[in-house]
């Protein structure tokens, strides 16, 4: 799967996700930029509970609880994604994670410890 | 700058019910804060009001009476209760009027606050795939806070026990039965580390108030109560918001900590000097952010000051006295104005039943909500000191 594609300002080298044409900090134009793949467990929580339909989607087999954090990048960005894992109770704050793109939101992945 | 006081509060019944509407809630607090001031509506010379989902607060007039008066509507998110403030403070100071109402107020079914992407610009996958939940943004901004300052969920659970014990002593409050920690811990998980029952509903109720000249208030002759700040911010970059699909790296700004902090400078005292106040508790993460934000302790500091007991009615530093929203629900409109309804009475020593000791002088509120927008007043009877 590929890498997020963000944007970086020109002026103050703010980057964010999803890419924006101009900065929420100092609102000069910005550029493309292809995110790290690699990074960590900023914070996260568990959605325990089905979110309302619409706008939620279930999976073909039906809700199962889920995690969702944000992710740390080297970028000095973090960004929201959907956990897939299954193992809820090993999520930890710091925790290594691969990050990409997908046809919805960004989804990570717990990596083993480099 | 004139000082501008209140002399007159008044809420309707906050909860959940099947037939009364939002504007009703609206009336019956407005007559309630008229009442407690001592004067008719008449003498009313400006108004200003909201609600986030319940009409428009200039209909109003309709049921309290065609005189003609300049009644501007507010609609300003979780801030709207504190807008109005701002606005009938700046009209007085502005000798537009001299007697002005603040009325918030709101009616929200079971299970609101659902929004839907496009509303905030976000991909339709946002929604889709399950991030446009408001309690997973709680959730996630106190699991990272715990984890940078040590604060255990038996923490979380304290504050919700007090909201509920301070709202079994208060009678208007929604939620009156007292809940132990420990059931409080077992309610079911939300969002780790909440639990269902740290969390506030959307509920309904409504909150006046009466502003006046201090010269007005010595007509009327009811206790004056001081208003030192009233102040609203919008975040700066850098902060941490429900439904954002990125954040700034680095250290999280707060616009609650700005609101406080120009709050406390505009009134010319301290978050030590306040005796009795209110904080936003959308859910108890919150309030346990929301004390380090606005100034009362350090990061971290939460843990050993709510274990002990500061937090309480009798504590060093009152929290939700009537308690806040999780006992009261949360009606958009009318909770900021709920809280300061709240600090009136107590520091006019008529919290019966749950009066904080002492006669509190000086007090605080905060409301906070999305995405990015704080409210803070800063409040005292009895002269400065």
């Amino acid at each position: 799967m590929p890498a997020l594609v963000g944007s970086r300002c020109a002026g103050c080298a703010v980057t964010v996700y999803p890419a924006d044409p101009s900065c929420p900090r100092c609102g000069e134009g910005t550029s493309a930029v292809t995110l790290s793949i690699r990074g960590s467990l900023w914070t996260w929580t568990v959605q325990r509970y089905a979110p309302k339909s619409p706008p939620y989607v279930a999976p073909p087999a039906g809700f199962r609880p889920f995690a969702v954090a944000y992710v740390e990048l080297p970028e000095q960005v973090r960004i929201a994604a959907v956990v897939d894992t299954t193992d809820l109770d090993s999520l930890r704050i710091g925790g290594p994670v691969r990050i990409e793109a997908t046809g919805g939101v960004p989804r990570a992945t717990p990596i083993e410890e480099a | 700058m004139e000082d501008v006081v209140i002399a007159g509060a008044g809420l309707s019944r906050f909860g959940r019910t099947e037939h009364t509407s939002g504007r009703e809630h609206a009336v019956t607090a407005a007559r309630a804060a008229l009442a407690d001031a001592g004067i008719p509506w008449a003498r009313v010379g400006a108004a200003f009001g909201g609600s986030d989902a319940a009409g428009l607060a200039d209909t109003l007039v309709a049921r309290l009476g065609l005189t003609g008066v300049p009644f501007v509507n507010v609609k300003n998110g979780c801030a709207t209760g504190g807008s109005a403030v701002l606005s009938a403070v700046n009209a007085i100071r502005g000798g537009m009027a001299d007697v002005v109402l603040a009325v918030g107020f709101d009616k929200h079914p079971r299970g609101a606050f659902d929004p839907m992407p496009a509303d905030w610009g976000l991909d339709d996958a946002y929604g889709r795939d399950g991030l446009m939940v408001t309690t997973q943004f709680f959730g996630m901004k106190i699991q990272r806070y715990m984890h940078e300052y040590g604060i255990s969920a038996r923490t979380l659970a304290l504050v919700a026990e007090k909201a509920y014990r301070n709202g079994s002593r208060n009678p208007n409050a929604w939620r009156r039965t007292p809940l132990t920690a420990a059931e409080i811990l077992a309610s079911g998980p939300v969002n780790d580390p909440l639990t269902r029952y740290m969390f506030c509903s959307p509920g309904e109720g409504a909150a006046a108030l009466v502003l006046c000249s201090p010269a007005a208030a010595r007509e009327f002759g009811s206790t004056p109560v001081t208003v030192r700040a009233a102040v609203v911010r919008t975040r700066r970059f850098g902060s941490f918001e429900v439904f954002s699909p990125s954040l700034a790296g680095g250290e999280l700004t707060s616009v609650s900590r700005d609101a406080a902090a120009a709050a406390f400078a505009a009134a010319g005292v301290a978050p030590a000097d306040v005796d009795v106040c209110q904080l936003q508790d959308t859910e108890s993460g919150a309030e346990v952010m929301h004390l380090a934000e606005c100034g009362f302790c350090a990061d971290g500091e939460q843990e050993k000051l709510i274990a002990d007991g500061a937090t309480e009615i009798g504590g060093a530093l009152p929290v939700n006295t009537d308690g806040g929203c999780i006992a009261n629900g949360e009606p958009i409109g009318a909770s900021g104005l709920r809280q300061i309804c709240e600090v009136v009475q107590q520091l006019r020593g008529r919290a019966a039943g749950r009066q904080v000791p002492g006669e509190p002088r000086i007090g605080f509120t905060h409301v906070y909500g999305a995405p990015g927008v704080s409210a803070c007043t800063v409040l005292s009877v009895g002269g400065r000191r």
